[in-house]
């Protein structure tokens, strides 16, 4: 197998002096899309955060594309590629739909261009001159994705984009990440819609109390779903 | 002679010219407190020492290089925002996480520390800076006499004031710092770096009120109490504003200038207590200010 995109080995991590993370391994390979499945408290986001460096006391190996990241300063970890979509959406109320999504900067050539942007979401284009944070949850969901995948970071970590939307709009979240996938996108996805993950992922990873305690393909999914009931209580 | 509620019409257009000239320096001054308050949360305390700063800056160029008023206009506000630059380095950035009240003690610190070596090096008597030869003399009106340098002043500040409102509204940099205002942590994971957006931030502010006080010093005195006197009222300004509003300081700044300006006029007692009264009402209706968020 050729060697993973992203590289996380021994992570660990605290919040003030709370343990969360006790030594988390996963790998990421180019154009897949991963999935950390969990209970509530598992330590999902906390993984996502201190990969992405927005949680800073962590100690561990996090490598992309073989770079260590571990020492870099925030700023500089979206350099190395990576895109971050956090739980809450972080859309800027200050800011119009438009301004939202040019915030951030281009880490590396081949993002999406504005055009293909609003193409793939066009109630973007259609609301480009709102403020941000008076489109509807699932339009600033898009938005999110839509903003990071300008500026061409070769990873997007995606944290719970289906939270808290319809029915119809994870549904159209879904359609999002398949058409990512199908341009080779590579995803690490955290995500407590099992129903949703099933549909998108590749490859899923199984957190309990701040451990990774399972990992299988799409392939082998049929087969672990009596031990997924057990652990996520679907 | 024509007369509005008694008054002659030169002697209320006179007034409200002062008012005009006093709102143009509270603008200036209360934009960078808010620019400065809106991105790092720090109360500026130190932003009339910074505004003195400008103004000695400009009589230094003078004196000691016989660089006149023009280039003193750019280079005294750079070297203030020099001086921003390592107090935010040095001080403010070790605050950050703290209560804003150590922010506001630091530079109120900070204040007294500057003020006070200019005042034993330099006395409180104040130095004169003259007038460029521009703008010597003065336009008749007809109804009022307009000194040159008066009217420059006021067109300066609204030029200022615009600028720095287009830069943060229009430009790339200011929705950085519009959007990190919110969420810092996230517009550094973006990618920005966020710590020299905050040293240029204060560093912008320091270099406004510079600039304030290159236009003040010869229309006031060179003096190290020059700051002290004013910030008191640019603090009322900018709480009236709504703590953190560009528009709100803009458009209060001036407006207090003309309200005191006509307080003269009409009741010249309550002309240094006015833009407090309002402080105080504004604050019992609205506390968030006139322009701020509630």
């Amino acid at each position: 197998m050729t060697e993973p995109l992203l590289q996380v080995k021994g992570l660990q991590a605290w919040y003030g002096e709370s343990h969360v993370l006790h030594g988390v391994d996963l790998q990421v390979h180019r154009g897949e899309t991963v999935t950390l499945l969990g209970r509530n408290g598992a330590g999902k986001t906390t993984t996502l955060k201190s990969i992405m460096g927005v949680l800073r006391k962590r100690q561990g190996e996090i490598r992309l594309n073989g770079k260590d990241l571990m020492g870099l300063p925030l700023h500089q970890i979206a350099y190395a590629g990576l895109g971050f979509v956090p739980e809450e959406r972080g859309i800027f109320s200050g800011l119009s739909v438009h301004e939202n999504l040019m915030l951030p900067p281009k880490v590396a050539d081949g993002g999406f261009t504005l055009d293909e942007i609003y193409h793939l979401f066009p109630n973007l284009a259609e609301r480009r001159n709102s403020q941000g944070t008076k489109l509807s949850g699932g339009e600033q969901q898009m938005l999110a994705i839509a903003r990071i995948l300008r500026t061409g970071a070769n990873i997007l970590l995606l944290d719970e984009p289906t939270e808290g939307l319809a029915p119809v709009i994870v549904q159209r979240i879904g359609d999002v990440i398949r058409a990512l996938k199908a341009k080779g996108m590579t995803i690490l996805l955290v995500e407590q819609n099992f129903r949703f993950a099933r549909k998108v992922a590749d490859r899923f990873y199984v957190m309990e109390d701040g451990h990774m305690i399972d990992t299988f393909t799409a392939d082998e999914l049929e087969g672990r779903m009596d031990s997924l009931n057990e652990t996520l209580g679907l | 002679m024509v007369t509005v509620f008694g008054i002659s019409l030169p002697a209320l257009m006179g007034q409200l010219l002062i008012g005009l000239i006093n709102g143009s320096f509270y603008a200036m001054l209360s934009l960078g407190l808010a620019v400065i308050f809106g991105m790092l949360r720090v109360i500026n305390f130190a932003h009339g020492a910074q505004y003195m700063l400008g103004a000695f800056f400009a009589w230094f160029l003078l004196r000691y290089a016989g660089i006149g008023f023009w280039p003193a206009l750019v280079l005294a506000p750079l070297g203030v925002a020099l001086v921003g630059v390592v107090i935010e380095k040095v001080l403010l950035s070790r605050i950050y996480n703290l209560d804003h009240l150590y922010g506001l003690l630091l530079t109120f610190g900070l204040a007294l520390v500057i003020e006070g070596l200019f005042r034993h090096w330099y006395g409180t008597s104040g130095q004169p800076y003259s007038i460029p030869s521009t703008f010597q003399g003065a336009f008749n009106l007809g109804f009022m006499i307009l000194p040159k340098y008066r009217a420059f002043v006021i067109v300066a500040s609204v030029i200022v004031c615009l600028t720095t409102w287009l830069l943060i509204e229009k430009t790339k940099f200011g929705a950085y710092l519009r959007a990190a205002t919110e969420n810092p942590t996230l517009v550094q994971a973006f990618g920005v770096n966020v710590p020299r957006l905050l040293t240029l931030t204060y560093a912008i502010g320091a270099g406004l009120a510079g600039l304030a006080g290159v236009l003040a010093a010869p229309v006031y005195q060179v003096s190290p109490l020059m700051g002290q006197n004013i910030v008191i009222i640019v603090f009322a300004v900018v709480v009236i504003g709504g703590m953190g509003s560009i528009m709100g300081a803009v458009v209060t700044g001036y407006v207090l200038g003309l309200v005191e300006g006509l307080t003269k006029v009409f009741y010249p007692e309550a002309s240094s207590t006015v833009i407090f009264v309002i402080m105080v009402l504004v604050l019992l209706v609205r506390p968030a200010g006139l322009f701020g968020k509630e």
